[in-house]
C-alpha cells in the first residue's frame, strides 16, 4: 500500500535516469542516514559500535572494492585481503614518517598506494581469464603476505610483528589510537563509506560503470565496440584496490587499532568473496547485505544458545557455527544464486503491487 | 655486482660443489610435487566431469585422514577403519551430489564454486565437532607403511630417503596408473570421458549425469583418502593440512585444469622449483619464499601459455 509509484510522474530526463526513481526509496535512504548518523551513535552501546557496527562497515566497503572487479568487471579475485593490507601497512608507513599530516588524508591517500599495487598485479589478467586469474591473483596475496611478515620496515622494526596504531588527533578530538571513542569511530568509518559509496554508485551507473559490464558480459564483444580492455580492466583493478586500501587502512586504524600480517591472510579474501557472492554479485546494495549476513550470522549463532538458555561448550558452539554457516551458503546459492540483493529487488517488486498478486 | 653473483653465480657453485645436496633437495622436491600432485588430481577429476572447481578438496583430504584415525582411535582394526572411511567418502560423494549439484545445476561457474566453499566450512565443522581438532598421528604401522630412512652413499655423500617418500611415490603411481586405466578401458571411464567433453552430447546418448558425478566425487575422495594418509605421516593429521590445498593450485594451472598428466608434470615441476629456489636462493630474500615461489612460476608459464601446459586450447567465439 505504502511502496506505490502511481503518480510519481518523470518529467526528465534527469529524473528518469535517477538511481532512486521512486519517492518511497528516497525517503528509506534517508531514514537509514538518519539511523546510522543519529539514533545509532546516541544509543548504541560500546559493544554494538566496536562489534558490530565497524567491522560491517569496514568489511562492507572491502566487498563494495571486489564486487566492483569481480561483480562490475567479471574479474575473480582472491588477493583483497592483501591489497587491504597494503592500505593498512601504508598507511602505517606514511602516518609514522609524516606525522604532521591528518590522519584522515594519509587513509586515502594509502587507498591510491593500494590502486598501483593492485595494477601491478592485475597485468596479468591481460592474458589470464577466468579461476587460471583466481590463482594468479593468489600469487598477489601471498607474495604480499610474505611481505607483511619478511620486510621489518614495513611495521617500523616492531619486535611484535606488528603495527600499532599511533592516537591522532582531527580537531582536538582523538580519532584512533586506543583514547578514541568507539563513537567517534564508527563516525569517521560511516562518513568514509557512505562518501565513498556514493562515489561508487555514480562510478558504476556512468561511463565506466558500462564500460566494466560490457567487459564482464563479453571481453571480445566488448573489445570490437571499441572498448579498450586493458586499460578497463587495469581501472578496474586499480579502483577495486583503492576501496580494498581504504578498508584496509580503516580496519587497522579505525577497527582493530593494532593490525598484523595474520588479520590479511587469505581467510580474509574469502570472508569478503563470500559476502560479495552472498550479497549478490554486481550490487553495491548486495556488499552491504552480504557484510551484514557474513559477520552478524556467526555473532548470532554463537549467542543464541545462551539466550535460548541452553548451556553448550564454547569449542562445540564454534563447531556448530562453522557447519551452520556452511549449510547457510549453500541453502542460499541453491535458493538463490543471485544473492540477497536479488531476494530485496524480489521483496519490493512484490510490495509494489501488494495486496494483489501482479 | 655482488647480488648479481649471488643470484647468477653462487647457488650453480654451490650445486657443483656439493651434489649430493642437490640431489637430496632435488629428491624433496619430487616427493613434495608427487603429494601436490595427487591433491591436484583430485581437482582434475572433478572439474573435467562437472566443471566444478572444487575448493573443497583441501579439506576432504584432512576429512578422510581423520575418520580413518578418528575411528581407528575409537578401537576399530585399522583395515576395517579404512574400508569404513572409504564408505564415508562414498556417501559423502552421494550427499554432495544430491543436495549440493543437483539443485545448482546449470548454474555459472562461480556459484558452484562458492558452494564447494559452503563444502568446506561443513567438512571443517563436522570434522572437528565429531573427531575433535587436535592434531593426530597417522597410524603408519598398523596400516603397513615403512618408516625410517635409507642413506644411499652416492656422489661424494649421503642422500638420505624417507621410506615413507617412497611409498608415496609409489603409491602415488600406482593410483595414476589406475585412474589411467579405468579412464581408458572401463565402461564407466568412458561415460567420464563424454561427460567431460560435453555435457548436452552425453545426455543425449543417454549416459546419467548424476551417477557420474557420484563416481568422479568418489574417485575424488579416494585421491583425497590416499593424500591424506600420505601428508598425515609426513607430518601430522591437523587442519593445517587444508593449506596444501592451496599449494595445488599452482600445480593445476601449471599443467591445465583439465588435464591428469598435467597435474603430475606440474607437481612435479612446482616441487622441485619449490625446494630448489627455497634451498639455494631462498637465503638471499630471507626465508619463506615456499609460499609464494609456486605461485610466481605458474604465473611466469602462465604468461606464455594462458591455458597450462597440457590444458585444452581455449577457442573464443563472438
Amino acid at each position: 500500500m505504502l511502496y506505490r509509484e502511481a503518480g510519481q510522474y518523470k518529467t526528465s530526463y534527469a529524473a528518469d535516469q535517477a538511481v532512486f526513481p521512486i519517492l518511497q526509496d528516497r525517503i528509506g535512504l534517508a531514514i537509514i542516514l538518519l539511523i546510522a548518523f543519529v539514533v545509532i551513535p546516541a544509543t548504541g552501546s560500546d559493544f554494538l559500535l566496536q562489534a558490530m557496527m565497524i567491522p560491517f562497515l569496514v568489511l562492507a566497503l572491502a566487498a563494495i572494492g571486489l564486487n566492483l572487479l569481480t561483480g562490475y568487471t567479471g574479474l575473480l579475485s582472491l588477493g583483497t585481503g592483501a591489497f587491504m593490507g597494503v592500505g593498512a601497512y601504508a598507511c602505517y608507513k606514511l602516518d609514522t614518517l609524516f606525522p604532521g599530516v591528518n590522519i584522515l588524508i594519509w587513509i586515502i591517500v594509502s587507498g591510491f598506494v593500494a590502486a598501483g599495487i593492485g595494477v601491478l598485479f592485475g597485468l596479468p589478467s591481460l592474458r589470464i581469464k577466468g579461476f587460471y586469474l583466481a590463482v594468479a591473483t593468489l600469487a598477489a596475496q601471498f607474495f604480499l603476505s610474505w611481505c607483511f611478515i619478511r620486510v621489518p620496515w614495513l611495521y617500523n622494526y616492531n619486535i611484535s610483528a606488528s603495527i600499532e596504531v599511533p592516537t591522532r588527533t582531527f580537531f582536538g578530538i582523538p580519532v584512533t589510537g586506543p583514547t578514541a571513542t568507539p563513537v567517534t569511530r564508527y563516525l569517521v568509518v560511516l562518513s568514509i563509506v557512505v562518501v565513498m559509496t556514493w562515489l561508487a554508485s555514480n562510478l558504476v551507473h556512468g561511463r565506466f560503470g558500462r564500460m566494466w559490464m560490457a567487459v564482464r558480459d563479453m571481453d571480445i564483444a566488448a573489445e570490437l565496440i571499441g572498448i579498450k580492455l586493458y586499460r578497463t580492466k587495469l581501472l578496474a583493478f586499480a579502483v577495486s584496490s583503492f576501496y580494498c586500501g581504504v578498508a584496509g587502512a580503516m580496519l587497522a586504524f579505525l577497527w582493530l587499532g593494532a593490525a598484523e600480517s595474520e588479520s590479511f591472510n587469505i581467510n580474509q579474501s574469502f570472508l569478503v568473496l563470500f559476502m560479495v557472492i552472498i550479497g549478490g554479485l554486481g550490487s553495491l546494495a548486495g556488499s552491504f547485505f552480504g557484510a551484514a549476513f557474513i559477520w552478524g550470522l556467526p555473532i548470532v549463532l554463537r549467542n543464541a544458545p545462551g539466550l535460548l538458555g541452553l548451556s553448550i561448550r564454547s569449542a562445540t558452539i564454534e563447531h556448530i557455527t562453522f557447519i551452520t554457516v556452511g549449510v547457510l551458503i549453500i541453502f542460499f546459492l541453491i535458493v538463490e544464486p543471485n544473492g540477497l540483493a536479488r531476494l530485496w529487488q524480489i521483496g519490493k517488486q512484490k510490495l509494489r503491487v501488494w495486496p494483489f498478486p501482479y | 655486482m655482488i647480488l648479481l653473483y649471488k643470484i647468477f653465480l653462487d647457488p650453480f657453485v654451490q650445486m657443483g660443489t656439493a651434489p649430493d645436496l642437490l640431489v637430496q633437495t632435488l629428491w624433496e622436491g619430487l616427493v613434495a610435487g608427487v603429494l601436490y600432485a595427487l591433491i591436484a588430481l583430485g581437482f582434475v577429476l572433478i572439474f573435467k566431469a562437472s566443471g566444478v572447481f572444487n575448493f573443497a578438496q583441501g579439506i576432504m583430504v584432512v576429512f578422510a585422514a581423520l575418520t580413518l584415525v578418528g575411528l581407528y582411535e575409537r578401537g576399530v582394526p585399522a583395515f576395517v577403519a579404512l574400508g569404513l572411511t572409504i564408505a564415508v567418502m562414498l556417501g559423502l560423494a552421494f550427499a554432495v551430489e544430491r543436495l549440493m549439484l543437483r539443485p545448482l545445476v546449470n548454474q555459472p561457474d562461480i556459484i558452484l564454486f562458492m558452494a564447494t566453499f559452503g563444502l568446506t566450512y561443513i567438512l571443517i565443522g563436522l570434522g572437528e565437532l565429531i573427531f575433535g581438532g587436535d592434531p593426530k598421528v597417522m597410524i603408519t604401522d598398523a596400516l603397513y607403511l615403512p618408516r625410517g630412512a635409507i642413506d644411499v652413499k652416492m656422489l661424494g655423500g649421503f642422500v638420505s630417503l624417507q621410506k615413507i617418500d617412497i611409498a608415496a611415490a609409489v603409491i602415488a603411481s600406482i593410483m595414476v596408473a589406475g585412474l589411467a586405466v579405468f579412464f581408458q578401458k572401463t565402461r564407466i571411464g568412458r561415460a567420464l570421458r563424454a561427460v567431460a567433453d560435453s555435457h548436452k552430447a552425453a545426455l543425449s546418448v543417454g549416459i546419467s549425469l548424476e551417477q557420474i558425478w557420484v563416481v568422479v566425487w568418489f574417485a575424488a575422495g579416494i585421491v583425497a583418502l590416499a593424500t591424506g594418509i600420505m601428508w598425515g605421516a609426513r607430518s601430522n593429521v591437523s587442519f593445517a593440512l587444508e593449506i596444501i590445498a592451496l599449494k595445488a593450485l599452482p600445480v593445476l594451472i601449471l599443467g591445465g585444469f583439465t588435464s591428469i598428466p598435467g597435474a603430475i608434470v606440474g607437481g612435479v615441476i612446482i616441487g622441485i622449483g619449490e625446494k630448489l629456489g627455497e634451498f639455494y636462493w631462498g637465503p638471499l630474500l630471507g626465508s619463506g619464499i615456499e609460499s609464494w615461489l609456486a605461485y610466481v612460476i605458474a604465473l611466469i608459464f602462465l604468461l606464455f601459455r594462458p591455458q597450462g601446459l597440457f590444458g585444452e586450447r581455449i577457442i573464443e567465439r563472438i
